[in-house]
């Protein structure tokens, strides 16, 4: 089957991005494909390489990162979620004078069109969060 | 921009302010119109909130959104399901929310009303008849 997933919940915070991450990671494992995975509200929190977790923690970036790298995952972060919350890549940094970027390389910024997209190309859209 | 044709349910279950849900899930209305999908969207819980009339947010210094709704109708949403049981459950009537519309132009621009009321049984069967549901 064809998956999209939406997190909309921060790492952390809520366990709905913990949630996704096992439900993706077990859906690959099995066979399935993934199309896109798109993070919106404060999801779009899971995309910031700066997260510095206690060394006894999961590392919830590194580990969508890894899980992105092994399958080539299609990640993708809202703009304007991500403009709100300060995530920040080279191009919208540019555009809006930041003078950092925060961004996962493994993560990309786009449009809502993407979660359009993504549940009309999807056999399912999964949504995680409240 | 798609070839598919899917029926979309955008499921509103939360306040309009309390948390950023409702206006983010208005967005992804607004931007999802340009892919020409059937649309729907649903009321449900505290998320009736959202289409109460005469709303006033400057006290609590956030941005009055709830005139967006009145243009879904010029985004082509025509169907906005609002549970019955929810809105009894706050107190609330038809009376409260904004009288949103559609001009039909089938007949001659007819303008109808865009919000139906409908029980927490016919709701389970709206859900369960979409294609995609976008919970916010």
């Amino acid at each position: 089957m064809k998956f999209a997933i939406q997190v909309n919940e921060g790492p952390y915070q809520h366990q709905a991005a913990d949630s996704a991450y096992f439900f993706a990671k077990a859906a690959l494992e099995k066979g399935h494909e993934i199309f896109r995975i798109f993070f919106y509200h404060d999801g779009v929190n899971n995309a910031t390489r700066l997260t510095t977790p206690p060394q006894d923690d999961r590392n919830v970036v590194e580990r969508w990162a890894e899980l992105g790298g092994h399958y080539d995952l299609d990640m993708v972060v809202c703009v304007a979620a991500a403009q709100r919350r300060g995530v920040v890549d080279e191009g919208e940094a540019q555009r809006n004078g930041k003078d950092a970027t925060n961004i996962h390389p493994r993560f990309r910024i786009s449009g809502l069109g993407q979660l359009v997209e993504a549940a009309i190309q999807s056999d399912r859209l999964v949504v995680f969060g409240d | 921009m798609s070839e598919t044709i899917k029926n979309f349910l955008y499921l509103n279950r939360k306040a309009p302010y309390g948390t950023i849900y409702a206006w983010e899930s208005l967005e992804v209305v607004l931007i999802g119109a340009a892919f020409d999908q059937d649309v729907s969207l649903a009321f449900v819980d505290d998320g009736v909130f959202q289409l109460t009339k005469n709303q006033h947010t400057s006290a609590v210094g956030m941005k009055n959104f709830s005139p967006t709704y009145a243009a879904l109708g010029d985004y082509e949403v025509k169907k906005v399901f609002v549970e019955k049981e929810s809105l009894e459950e706050r107190g609330l009537s038809l009376d409260d929310l904004q009288h949103l519309t559609w001009e039909d132009e089938d007949e001659d621009w007819a303008e109808k009303d865009s919000i139906h009321l409908v029980t927490r049984a016919e709701m389970a069967a709206i859900m369960d008849g979409a294609d995609v549901v976008f919970s916010f």
